[in-house]
């Protein structure tokens, strides 16, 4: 296979009638922010999901790290692996929720230290130590044991992109992580994103902010109706777009 | 007990200040006039006399039979009536509640059989009276005089007489579990529905095991939605065990009746039954009060104070009045 850490190949995937995968085609090598950009509609997020395994795709494939997500080879044939193993394989991937999705029951650091303890079975006083160090991280370290609810959106996203990195992925995937937030908070958000670029993470990132994609992406890849419209570096496609497609999306968010 | 009337302060409304204040700077000197309730005091007034109404009617009326009920209310057969009372109440709840999420759980899982089996099982026990049911299990043995435990329609392993097995008491116990369960098992999957959708596909992404998922992540947030339904189930059954009189098992509200069927003092029994009751749910409630709160974790930005913080607070407010 390829040097990609995600290689996504050939993917279709339908909701019903509704085609919302078209054959979609992406490699993201290690260390390298991918930004994806599309009207709503368009399949971004569900071509997130498709990457860990939230969604099935009906055909193609994804690997992350040479690995095949939700199937095993033998010989010529795919057996589709369980759901344990699905779950497994999940703890390599970060997920960032637009809704930030943090357990509303647990205290920040209960937050970040469930998987790691429970999927991983690292040890507690490791993991916490480690939870720690995350926060101070994304700058909340005063907050460890506050519920989600007492904190401020902004600040919630903070401690689900900290939860995300406890597992030591070695890809995160954001889907729109900026969306549900009041505009005041969305660069705390963006710098704690653009922090872990700096740091070498490989990331994912779905967004309709084109700053950041300007300033951090290593490539940008804009989604329409299911397909990859185009991709390549920011420069390239957001000052001088190839289709007419791209060039009218860009022209009502710029 | 009012702190007094509000300072009156410049008026800082978006709309500019309002023509009342530009006319009157010193408005702060002005008295401030309380806004006056007449009717409340009338309704205040009129509720307080039917009080003492009840109150002397209750009290004086020697039917009642006050010196009864205190030579009753800690009789040792009611004692032992109260306890066996409260064994079937918790044997029912839990064995229900047990019950009623493996119910839950299956109408959940997506499994066809499972599903429909779970659905089924509460479509039946909720169909059937729960005196009827008790009758059911009470007369087992007419229906199957041996009961066999091994391979459906192949060998037995153990054999044993129905009449043996099944008691009266663990007929009550059984009917009263069965029937719990089903209404159990709504009250769980209500819960479960009521979490998040989110709060699972966030467990699913980071991993977390399927077991781990429902234990660690759904039932503790669901626990809002089930506890107080639950309180009130609890509450309920502590009542609802008084059917199980008619399988002659000596409850509280079984014996209450042999006593006064022997001496005639029927009021003064019922109403040893009846202070008995209030004093089992008055405990449950307050226990309720303080499970509620515990699962309340982080639903709240702050948790309501308990009855001893509050009073704590009221004090300490009290006293810092009187040191002024």
């Amino acid at each position: 296979m390829s040097a990609a850490m995600v290689d996504v190949r050939g993917v279709h995937k339908s909701f019903g009638a509704l085609h919302v995968l078209r054959g979609i085609d992406l490699r993201v090598r290690a260390g390298e922010v991918t930004v994806v950009l599309g009207p709503s509609g368009s399949g971004k997020s569900t071509l997130l999901r498709s990457i860990n395994h939230l969604e099935r795709v009906d055909r193609g494939y994804v690997s992350v790290d040479g690995q095949l997500m939700g199937y095993r080879r033998a010989g010529n044939r795919l057996h589709e692996l369980k759901e344990r193993q699905i779950l497994k394989q999940r703890t390599q991937i970060g997920f960032v929720f637009q809704n930030f999705n943090l357990f509303a029951h647990l205290t920040a650091i209960e937050n970040i230290a469930e998987a790691p303890i429970s999927a991983q079975r690292r040890p507690r006083s490791e993991v916490y130590a480690e939870a720690e160090t995350l926060l101070r991280r994304v700058g909340l370290l005063e907050k460890a044991q506050v519920y989600p609810r007492q904190l401020s959106g902004g600040q919630q996203q903070r401690v689900a992109i900290a939860r995300a990195l406890a597992l030591r992925p070695k890809v995160v995937l954001f889907d729109e992580p900026t969306s549900a937030l009041d505009p005041e908070l969305v660069g705390e958000v963006l710098d704690t994103m653009r922090d872990l670029a700096r740091g070498g993470t490989t990331m994912i990132v779905v967004t309709h902010e084109i700053g950041f994609a300007r300033e951090v992406a290593d490539t940008v890849v804009f989604m329409d109706a299911g397909r990859i419209v185009e991709q390549g570096p920011p420069d390239e496609v957001l000052n001088h777009p190839q289709h007419d497609r791209t060039r009218a999306f860009l022209s009502k968010v710029l | 007990m009012s702190a007094g009337p509000p300072p009156v302060r410049e008026s800082t409304d978006e709309h500019g200040p309002s023509p009342v204040v530009a006319d009157h700077p010193d408005f702060e000197e002005l008295k401030v006039v309380p806004a006056r309730y007449p009717w409340r005091w009338f309704a205040t007034l009129a509720v307080a006399v039917l009080l003492a109404m009840a109150a002397h009617a209750l009290v004086t009326n020697p039917a009642w039979d006050w010196k009864v009920v205190g030579e009753y209310l800690f009789y040792e057969t009611i004692l032992r009536a109260v306890w066996l009372t409260l064994k079937l109440t918790a044997l029912g709840i839990v064995l229900g509640f047990v019950l009623g999420t493996v119910l839950a759980l299956m109408r959940l899982s997506g499994v066809p059989l499972l599903t429909s089996v779970a659905w089924t099982y509460v479509w039946i026990f909720r169909s059937v009276p729960l005196i009827l049911q008790l009758l059911f299990w009470y007369n087992l043995a007419i229906l199957y005089r041996y009961l066999s435990f091994g391979v459906p329609f192949g060998p037995s392993f153990v054999e044993v007489a129905t009449m043996d097995l099944i008691g009266p008491l663990t007929a009550a116990t059984l009917g009263l579990a069965l029937h719990q369960g089903a209404y159990a098992s709504e009250i769980v999957r209500a819960g479960v529905l009521s979490v998040d959708q989110g709060q699972l596909e966030a467990a699913a992404a980071l991993g977390v095991p399927r077991g781990r998922q429902i234990r660690r992540i759904v039932l503790p947030q669901a626990m809002r939605t089930i506890v107080p339904t639950a309180a009130n189930e609890i509450v309920g059954l502590v009542k609802g065990t008084s059917v199980v009189y008619i399988m002659a098992l000596p409850e509280l509200f079984y014996q209450v009746q042999v006593i006064y069927n022997r001496n005639g003092r029927v009021i003064a029994l019922l109403l040893v039954a009846t202070i008995w009751y209030m004093i089992i749910t008055s405990i449950l409630s307050v226990a309720q009060f303080y499970v509620e709160r515990h699962y309340g974790k982080g639903s709240a930005r702050v948790l309501p104070p308990t009855p001893t913080q509050r009073l704590r607070a009221a004090v300490a407010a009290r006293l810092a009045g009187w040191r002024r």
